[in-house]
């Protein structure tokens, strides 16, 4: 079963810059999906519009059976319940512990306090965190930062993780850390992951699915698939 | 109960919001509190100008006497044409015999003058009592009521009484327009310095989006906490109204420049005023920030 699928997509900006030109693809569930292509490819217009920052301008997206296009604005939330979303500035609330930052999540869709406290702080040891539960995000490095961020998205068990350059501020080890919870997150939890990346050695390691964008573009999407110079 | 414990999370934000932006609330509060001090003003002086008008308006009366010789039918004819007067709203009939023992009973002697006459001499005459639906138009409906057949005189409180009402009522009319201004200004300030705390939260918010809060879970702590800042700014204006007035309704005696202008008691009259006071402060705060996280449910 696909859980995403683009179909005839366009999107042209309201400045006339068209990001987009006739995009399809098809994501199966449990899938581990790099988006790659260089500045101006499409790639985070293509992640936006995946959890409905941005709409299409033409043709339709369906997540989780959802037609993304169509959501209305007050019903957006819906399809976020759906998705976690994990960004390159990690956008943790700094006035809140880890802790809290990531029950935040919880708390907003009215779970229940002894529920709340188990899912985070398995979410919390999934990503190898939970001797900092106590700390605020100032305390933390970048990369404990964005496992935070990560701990929150999948704290309500979505069936999607999507990374918009997650490792783009962070050094290569740093970065390898973080690919490495996510790929346990995608084999242990099931978790379809999508990633839009620019950084050439995570994709040529991880040996995962490739979408390859090129000025708004599909070049190939490709299984075990490398970055490749050439085609970028 | 879900309901219940967002509902709880949601007061228990708005109270941290409202200490956390402690200055922008207090902003708020007295903004508020300014505005609600005007509108009370007003409404008080509407309220009070409305009672001395009906209250003017009531006692205000056109008397119609008749010829000497008016007969019975002439009498029924004359009725009939009141009422085909559209602003005639009552009228009440007195004939001579009628009058004529109403004074007996006032004075035993004016009895036995008047009983000296027979009824074909009497003074006295066939009269009616007119009250009007709108007092505006009493001198156009006296004149119209004057050129009847068999009317003699027709008397009302001719010039002052009429020029009295109508200066209030444009008194009136602009209270109101005062209260409805002040009230939307309050609004648009109110929005203003919510915008402000809001702004600060601009984060917070696209976050809360981000992870799954429907705008009703977003906007809820937001509208309670501008129901916060409108109960603080509800608080001097109902104490200036139940204890200012009552100062003020005592200095004067009850009255105002003359026996004419009659003050309301104080209670329960107050407490009602403080009542739409204490409700506009709180649907002004509510409009207010519910209006003012609007703009940032939309990423």
């Amino acid at each position: 079963m696909d859980l995403i699928r683009v179909r005839n997509v366009e999107k042209k900006y309201k400045n006339g810059v068209t990001a987009i030109y006739d995009l399809n693809l098809a994501i199966e569930k449990g899938s581990f999906v790099f988006v790659i292509g260089g500045s101006g490819s499409g790639k985070s217009t293509l992640i936006k519009m995946l959890y409905r920052e941005e709409k299409p301008t033409k043709g339709q997206i369906i997540v989780g059976g959802l037609d993304v296009a169509k959501l209305k604005n007050k019903k957006v939330y819906k399809l976020r319940r759906k998705l976690g979303i994990v960004f390159q500035d990690y956008r943790l609330l700094p006035k809140l512990t880890v802790y809290e930052n990531v029950a935040f999540a919880m708390e907003v869709i009215g779970a229940k306090k002894e529920e709340i406290r188990q899912k985070v702080l398995k979410a919390l040891e999934d990503v190898d965190l939970k001797n900092k539960v106590h700390n605020y995000p100032d305390q933390l490095s970048g990369g404990e930062q964005q496992r935070v961020a990560i701990a929150r998205a999948i704290v309500n068990d979505p069936k999607l993780l999507l990374c918009d350059e997650p490792t783009g501020n962070l050094d290569p080890e740093k970065s390898m850390e973080i690919m490495k919870v996510l790929n346990d997150i995608n084999k242990s939890r099931g978790t379809t992951i999508i990633m839009a990346t620019h950084d050439k050695e995570i994709v040529n390691r991880m040996k995962k699915q490739v979408v390859t964008l090129k000025d708004g573009r599909l070049v190939n999407f490709k299984q075990k698939g490398t970055y490749d110079n050439e085609t970028v | 109960m879900k309901p219940f414990r967002m509902l709880g999370r949601s007061i228990r934000d708005a109270f941290k919001s409202s200490i956390r932006n402690f200055s922008l609330s207090l902003a708020s509060i007295s903004c508020i509190t300014i505005t609600l001090i005007i509108v009370a003003i007003a409404i008080i002086a509407s309220v009070n100008v409305e009672k001395v008008t009906n209250k003017l308006e009531k006692d205000l009366t056109i008397v119609v006497f008749m010829e000497n010789d008016t007969t019975d039918k002439e009498i029924e004819n004359t009725k009939e044409m009141f009422s085909k007067i559209n602003n005639i709203d009552t009228y009440e009939f007195k004939s001579k015999l009628t009058v004529k023992e109403e004074m007996a009973k006032e004075s035993a002697v004016l009895g036995t003058v008047l009983d000296n006459f027979d009824s074909n001499e009497s003074p006295l005459k066939d009269t009616f009592q007119i009250k009007v639906k709108d007092v505006l138009k009493i001198g156009k409906t006296a004149e119209t009521i004057e050129k009847l057949d068999k009317v003699a005189v027709v008397r009302y409180g001719e010039g002052m009484v009429e020029k009295l009402i109508k200066a209030f009522s444009s008194i009136q009319k602009v209270t109101y327009g005062i209260v409805i201004a002040l009230i939307i200004v309050t609004i648009f300030l109110i929005i203003n310095t919510i915008k402000l705390t809001i702004s600060t939260r601009k984060r917070e918010i696209s976050i809360m989006r981000l992870v799954g809060a429907s705008n009703f879970t977003i906007k809820t702590p937001f509208i309670i906490e501008g129901m916060i800042l409108g109960i603080f700014g509800s608080v001097i204006p109902i104490l200036l109204t139940i204890f200012g007035y009552q100062a003020f309704y005592d200095h004067f005696g009850g009255h105002l420049f003359s026996q004419v202008i009659v003050l309301l008691k104080p209670t329960p009259f107050t407490y009602v005023i403080s009542l739409i006071i204490f409700g506009i402060g709180i649907l002004v705060g509510m409009i207010g920030s519910a209006s003012a996280v609007k703009k940032y449910l939309k990423v």
